[in-house]
């Protein structure tokens, strides 16, 4: 019973190249899924990732900036990037628009900041699970 | 504009949010995936507590 509905979104989903099905998901939360005929779960993951991001910007959190230094600095600086980046476009828009706030000392900054990265990650799971669908590999 | 939430305010938020990701990602039905977030939601909320708590016996 409950296969039915997968086989009938599997035939209705649009035959695309999962490499773009991937990238329209990093860039556009939820944008994967939603070229895959998951319309729902593409809202639920779009309204996530971007609610987790813009709480984190209007925390005024730092985004994360690729340079090195020691080991850790580097590790820390560098995962943190790539974390901001996963978030596609809402932080390439952000970044181009002039958002560029300082790494003040405080609590709220520091949260802001990891939120930012949280939704980056949360992307990557939505873009992992697009990435699995549209190789046939899941529903 | 700006948003000053507290570290308990911040951790509800990332608990909801993930829960829900993660129902979406891993489960095949819509029923399975909102049982499993509900089951993260919780775990985290647990999870939140009892090291809140612990660290405040702890640090006495």
């Amino acid at each position: 019973m409950a296969s039915a509905p997968t086989q009938e979104a599997s035939a209705s989903a649009p035959n695309r190249s999962p490499i773009v099905i991937t990238l329209v998901a990093w860039l556009i939360p939820g944008g994967g899924h939603f070229l895959l005929s998951r319309r729902g779960r593409a809202a639920v993951i779009f309204a996530c990732v971007l609610l987790t991001f813009f709480v984190g910007v209007l925390m005024r959190g730092p985004m994360f900036q690729p340079h090195g230094g020691d080991l850790l600095t580097t590790l820390i600086q560098w995962g943190g990037f790539l974390g901001d980046l996963a978030s596609g476009l809402a932080y390439l828009l952000t970044v181009w628009l002039g958002y560029a706030q300082p790494d003040a000392a405080g609590h709220v900054h520091d949260y802001g900041s990891k939120l930012i990265v949280a939704a980056g990650l949360l992307n990557i799971l939505a873009m992992v699970d697009a990435w699995e669908i549209a190789k046939g590999e899941k529903d | 504009m700006k948003l000053n939430l507290t570290h308990f305010e911040v951790s509800i938020l990332f608990a909801l949010v993930s829960s829900v990701i993660l129902g979406v990602v891993t489960k095949k039905t819509d029923r399975e995936r909102v049982r499993y977030g509900i089951q993260c939601f919780v775990y985290f909320l647990v999870a939140l507590f009892g090291i809140g708590w612990a660290m405040h016996f702890l640090h006495g």
